[in-house]
């Protein structure tokens, strides 16, 4: 386990070079010049020019990436043109809602799915199985920002139970702030959960039929042993792979979400930055929701090792 | 084994652990239950090994898993297969639980997926014992590290925490045996345990099992397609046909004097040592599928001396002979040799 483990996150460097790299392309390749954005349409060419040469744009492509790079060792992602704040702490003070959002909407989609599809697939085409599987198919074809206001409209507007929008933060008191996040995490984590329900239940039946569940059952193993230890063990592999893209296309799908429930979170960010073409924003927002889909990554990666032993054999 | 078996062959010898009478199986198929199995009825005695013979499809298989309890959700049994008592067809599910692994197990023909990837061999084999004979981890692991020694298998206490991808074939069957055999079942059904290993290794593996079901005086079910597996493990033979038994008795009966024309066709159909020029023989045709089932004799479509009669279905006889057979016209004495 521990070489793999050690072989896994030397490859997490050239794996997290990739993004970088092409966010570094990207802001390049980007039409404007930042220099003329950040003075703005009143700045004469000559402030223009003295800033390019301040921010160093003049100079070749290579030693502008290594600078960027050196700027990224030390966390420093330059300055928001359109707050004047720092971007690193910006995106993460934002990112912490998202990451809550994203965290409680995973919790949700996976305790759902995982037990709706493991039903599924014992009760095999009866009627929980049919139930369950015709509300697999609604909730994947459902976007998640109508399904949001559907949920805005039934338990926030008519039943009162929830608050329509906005956000409370953790150090306010836990419980208000999962309130405000719980119709937020509801509306995506229900379209996730259709994803993980059909993905377990096929994961469940392929295990079922496996001649080693025969062996278990020839022992007089407990079905609830069998179906415990040995059925969900090795289904876990696939239901893990597929909260794994889970967990990537939540940040997708929670910058629409944020919007529906004025949420402050990365998504809202990031929409507040394109329109205002701060740059450095954009950079840092991509850069860091980069980095979470390689950790998301690397964390499926060893739990897979945890679970399947071939995997550490290789 | 065979020398005391003579001794055991008559009427009145020991009462049987597992006998199973008139069973049959129907499995649900697009719809509409079809019979796989019929009037399947047989004796096993302690420390005795019956051969059970037929081509792919003639309801071997099935038969082992109705006894089992494994069958396909849907399916259903009639007769009876009393074990120490119990009727195992009727079980519960908490009553097959209990039978399953300390009274009867079975070994399956692919030691490649019969063992779970993601499971230590340790734990498997232990997990038996543990629910079964309600040993501690400890002494789980004592007794399978045992076990594993004695179906040769060389560092039982390394092989203890391996698991199946690192283990070959041959040494993964010797678990499965091991596993099986852990908590000294009265019954053990092998299904073809060796078709799907090496040849060097299959011989082995026979004997390991003949060995140790005569040592523990466990009786065995060992479901075959090689009449040579059975000359040579097997005391007692059952040769099914299309769901049907066709012929069973003793080894020295049904294999030197074979009654039926299909146990005569697989005679044939056997590569002979001491003739080696002979070609090979084969029965023409196939074995019937279950929504295709003659109605009269099963095997009569294929059958070299089918005539008229062969449209009505024989029964077993003669009736209370140890060596019976389902044919109108049986083969005499001699033809075979």
């Amino acid at each position: 386990m521990l070489p793999y483990l050690a072989k896994r996150l030397l490859l997490l460097l050239p794996t997290v070079l990739v993004p970088v790299t092409l966010v570094f392309l990207m802001m390049k390749l980007a039409p404007g010049d930042p220099a003329a954005v950040i003075l703005g349409d009143s700045a004469t060419p000559a402030q223009v020019n003295a800033l390019r040469e301040r921010l160093g744009l003049d100079d070749p492509l290579l030693l502008q990436f290594v600078e960027f790079l050196k700027a990224l060792v030390t966390f420093d992602l330059g300055e928001s043109i359109s707050l004047g704040d720092p971007v690193l702490s910006t995106v993460l003070s934002y990112g912490v809602v998202t990451l809550q959002l994203t965290v409680f909407a995973l919790v949700i989609a996976v305790l759902l799915g995982a037990t709706a599809g493991v039903m599924a697939a014992l009760f095999h085409n009866r009627a929980i199985d049919k139930v369950t599987m015709i509300g697999a198919v609604m909730g994947v074809a459902i976007p998640e920002f109508w399904l949001a206001l559907l949920l805005i409209l039934a338990f926030a507007v008519t039943l009162r139970w929830f608050p329509v929008g906005g956000y409370v933060p953790m150090t306010e008191g836990v419980f208000a702030s999962l309130e405000t996040l719980f119709l937020p995490a509801l509306a995506l984590g229900l379209v996730q959960a259709a994803f993980i329900a059909r993905m377990t239940r096929s994961a469940v039946l392929d295990v079922v039929g496996e001649q080693y569940i025969a062996t278990a059952r020839a022992k007089g193993i407990a079905w609830r042993d069998v179906l415990q230890r040995h059925i969900l063990r090795a289904a876990s592999v696939p239901i893990v792979t597929v909260i794994g893209l889970t967990a990537a296309v939540l940040m997708g799908g929670a910058i629409a979400v944020e919007m529906v429930f004025s949420l402050p979170g990365l998504g809202r960010l990031l929409i507040q930055a394109v329109t205002r073409r701060d740059y450095p924003l954009i950079q840092g927002i991509v850069l860091i929701v980069a980095v979470a889909y390689v950790l998301i990554n690397l964390v499926v990666d060893l739990v897979y090792a945890l679970l399947d032993p071939r995997v550490r054999y290789e | 084994m065979t020398n005391n078996s003579s001794l055991v062959a008559s009427p009145s010898a020991a009462d049987p652990v597992l006998s199973v009478q008139d069973l049959s199986v129907s499995l649900p198929v697009r719809g509409s239950m079809l019979e796989a199995v019929g009037e399947v009825s047989f004796d096993l005695r302690r420390g005795q090994i019956r051969g059970l013979v037929g081509e792919s499809g003639c309801g071997k298989s099935i038969t082992a898993t109705a006894l089992m309890g494994l069958l396909p959700p849907g399916s259903t049994t009639t007769g009876r297969a009393d074990l120490e008592g119990d009727d195992l067809l009727g079980l519960s599910r908490a009553a097959r639980e209990q039978r399953n692994g300390r009274k009867l197990a079975m070994i399956f023909q692919e030691p490649m997926t019969a063992l779970h990837p993601m499971l230590t061999v340790g734990y498997q084999v232990a997990e038996g014992m543990r629910k079964h004979l309600g040993v501690g981890k400890r002494e789980a692991r004592e007794r399978g590290i045992e076990f594993l020694h004695r179906v040769g298998i060389g560092s039982p206490a390394r092989i203890w925490g391996s698991h199946s991808h690192e283990l070959s074939g041959g040494m993964r069957q010797r678990v499965m045996i091991a596993m099986m055999l852990a908590c000294e079942p009265e019954v053990l059904i092998a299904d073809e345990p060796t078709t799907a290993l090496d040849v060097t290794i299959q011989a082995q593996i026979l004997d390991l099992l003949q060995e140790l079901v005569q040592d523990s005086g466990t009786a065995m079910l060992l479901i075959t397609h090689d009449l040579g597996v059975v000359a040579e493990h097997c005391d007692d033979v059952t040769v099914m046909y299309a769901g049907r038994v066709i012929e069973q008795g003793s080894v020295q009966q049904v294999i030197h004097a074979p009654k039926h024309p299909y146990t005569v066709g697989l005679l044939k159909a056997r590569p002979n040592r001491e003739v080696r020029t002979q070609k090979l023989e084969s029965i023409p045709g196939r074995v019937p599928t279950l929504d295709m089932m003659p109605s009269g004799c099963r095997f009569a479509p294929r059958c070299p001396r089918a005539q008229d009669t062969c449209a009505e279905e024989p029964g077993l006889l003669p009736q209370g002979h140890e060596h019976q057979y389902r044919c109108w016209y049986p083969v005499e004495e001699g033809v075979t040799k």
